[in-house]
């Protein structure tokens, strides 16, 4: 015997055309063909689902907690980024 | 005609509930618990086709009659299911090859009815093809996974193929009822669907590294209602409330 | 930093409503306390599967037993998306289910009654998912983001459940003396161990307090209890059945219904391993498991021969 646990994946579903695909949960196969079988048994049971992406979770590269502060922020203080920081008559339009 | 068509909707219907029944059965015991919820899919897939088929039987009845009296309130002679769908679990290698060797069948069986004459026979068929599609790439993905698996996967695969094989070939041999929808155009004979579906088979087992066991004389007679012993427990288990309660509504 | 501002600062942030992931920093009994609970739930969820799987093949109609094993099959979906909320905390799946197999991981004491009527299939929707359903829809906000995303799933899914219990119970409120006995007895067997479903008196229960700080916990055992109580006793005047409880009435002033003693020599008797099918079901789960474990490893074996076949093929071209 192995008995080596099947790796664990990562299942992103799209509900419909339109929309991105959603991370839902995740699940055990030995290998791609039966994730994907067991992310439709397991995800899409009730309709949820047109389309699906199966990830090995071991292969997610993750950013870690404590660099948030470097990592998000400086974005912080880049208010001119958003449209809300210029200051523009009320009458204009078509903008 | 008619009542040839009727013997042979009690067939399909009865097909798919006692399958059914077997693998619920595994519900709460599989390998895994995605396999648990996988064969509850194809359980349910079955058992809802079970109810189109006797509804529509029920529609055909002149007495005032509901699926619920057909499934539950007939005695062992009248249910003309194959043998080999009334198999017991055993393990999850017999689970397989039952599945995949009815799988085979059923998918040419519905892919052929899509095109009957008959209007109701290819309105359920065609409500159940998606369904059985997915069967048959389940079953087919376990056949390989396992048969070209471990040693000991291998071998519980291989005795599971040899003693169902005794089975595996009763769908290709007409019933009277089939004989005269044959006659009359509504169904293929089955004989001549077992061309595709051994071709698909012997494929299958091909790829799952399994001898194709030796030619045995196919058991037959569930299609007449001559079954196994098996089918009295099952019989048994189904019909508990109903036998227990008559009349009683739930 | 020391820990003890780390934790002030975890706090801080449990205090503000924020959610803890799985990479964030957390006390080390908060991981643990989180472990036990969500694999406790997970256990509960697929044991739970066999008091009424046992029922599936005898459901009386075929109605009824689409609805039974859709149900069974969802609890199954609720330990996996469980198992995996747990499995973010750092343990595996195969590990809890060791636990539970050598008796350290505990479940729900109610599915060690036995099921013997099909009313019980009406009664478990009704009591036991209805006590369940209070445990649970607090914990769609609790404090371990993982764990609040799959309760949102469960409680989503769990819906049907309570509902099919009724309708159970109601058809046989309105059927024949047999199935109104049948449907009263039922529900004297399930009433004390549903009560028993929400754990010990809030005095008893040393974890609690430390769980509510944590906002893993909203509601006391106590409240929770109360509440199932005060629910029940509106909803058992629609099916006509007698809460087998002498002492159970209104109390004006309270705003609440008094009940009476639970018995919890039985509770305690039956966490300890003495109740009617500890041991059947425990034996239920540890055979499924081991008489799995070819199917498991063959599919891996297939899986590592698969990708030493493409590799093989992708050095030949």
């Amino acid at each position: 015997m192995i008995n080596q646990e099947w790796p664990l994946w990562e299942i992103f579903i799209r509900s419909r055309n339109g929309l991105s695909h959603k991370h839902v949960g995740s699940l055990h196969a030995a290998d791609a063909e039966m994730a994907m079988s067991n992310a439709r048994d397991v995800y899409t049971r009730r309709s949820e689902g047109i389309s699906i992406w199966v990830v090995e979770s071991s292969k997610i590269v993750a950013s870690n907690p404590e660099d948030q502060g470097p990592l998000f922020e400086p974005a912080a203080n880049k208010v001119y980024r958003h449209p809300t920081f210029y200051d523009l008559p009320d009458g204009l339009e078509h903008m | 005609m008619s009542d040839s068509k009727k013997k042979y909707i009690l067939h399909l219907a009865d097909n798919a509930l006692i399958l059914g029944h077997r693998l619920s059965e595994w519900c709460g015991h599989g390998p895994v618990l995605e396999q648990d919820i996988a064969m509850s899919n194809i359980a349910l897939d079955l058992i809802g086709q079970a109810r189109n088929w006797y509804q529509l039987r029920a529609r055909l009845d002149e007495a005032d009659i509901t699926e619920d009296d057909l499934a539950y309130l007939r005695d062992i002679r009248q249910y003309r299911n194959l043998l080999l769908l009334e198999q017991e679990n055993q393990d999850f290698a017999y689970t397989v090859v039952r599945q995949f060797l009815w799988d085979s069948y059923h998918h040419a069986l519905l892919s052929d009815l899509m095109d009957s004459s008959d209007q109701d026979l290819r309105a359920v068929a065609q409500k159940s093809f998606k369904e059985v599609q997915y069967h048959l790439k389940w079953s087919s993905e376990w056949m390989i996974r396992l048969g070209d698996g471990t040693e000991i996967s291998h071998q519980k695969m291989q005795t599971a193929l040899n003693d169902l094989w005794y089975y595996a070939d009763e769908c290709f041999v007409s019933s009277e009822y089939e004989e005269e929808l044959v006659k009359n155009n509504v169904i293929t004979d089955p004989s001549i669907l077992a061309k595709a579906v051994k071709k698909m088979r012997e494929e299958i087992i091909q790829r799952a590294t399994l001898d194709f066991p030796e030619e045995v004389y196919a058991q037959r007679g569930g299609k007449e209602g001559i079954h196994t012993e098996q089918m009295g427990y099952i019989l048994a288990d189904l019909q508990y409330m109903q036998r227990t309660y008559p009349n009683a509504k739930w | 930093m020391k820990t003890e501002s780390l934790e002030q600062r975890f706090q801080d942030r449990i205090d503000r409503e924020e959610r803890i992931e799985p990479k964030d920093w957390m006390p080390e009994k908060y991981r643990k306390t989180l472990i036990r609970q969500i694999s406790q739930h997970a256990h509960s969820e697929i044991v739970g599967m066999l008091p009424e799987g046992n029922w599936i093949t005898r459901a009386p109609s075929l109605r009824r037993k689409a609805a039974l094993l859709a149900k069974v099959q969802d609890e199954a979906g609720h330990g996996l998306y469980l198992y995996a909320a747990a499995e973010t905390l750092g343990i595996s799946r195969d590990e809890m289910i060791e636990q539970l197999h050598d008796g350290t991981a505990k479940y729900s004491n109610i599915f060690n009654y036995p099921t013997l009527t099909w009313a019980d299939m009406g009664t478990i929707g009704w009591l036991v998912d209805g006590a369940a359903i209070m445990n649970q829809v607090p914990l769609c906000r609790c404090s371990y983001g993982p764990y609040a995303r799959a309760m949102v799933r469960v409680c989503k899914e769990e819906s049907f459940h309570q509902r099919q219990g009724f309708e159970i119970l109601l058809t046989l409120s309105r059927g024949n003396r047999e199935q109104r006995e049948m449907l009263q007895e039922s529900v004297n067997r399930w009433w004390w161990p549903s009560m028993m479903m929400f754990g010990p008196n809030d005095a008893d229960s040393p974890h609690s307090q430390q769980s509510m700080a944590w906002k893993i916990k909203r509601f006391s055992n106590d409240e929770l209890r109360q509440k199932f109580v005060d629910v029940c006793v509106e909803q058992a005047k629609i099916l006509n059945v007698t809460i087998p409880d002498r002492d159970l009435k209104w109390n004006e002033e309270r705003g609440h219904y008094d009940f009476g003693k639970i018995d919890w020599d039985e509770f305690w008797r039956v966490v300890k391993g003495d109740g009617p099918c500890n041991r059947q079901r425990l034996k239920a789960r540890i055979d499924a498991h081991e008489n799995g474990a070819w199917v498991r490893d063959a599919a891996m074996a297939f899986a590592k021969k698969q990708s030493e076949r493409k590799q093989a093929q992708k050095i030949a071209s």
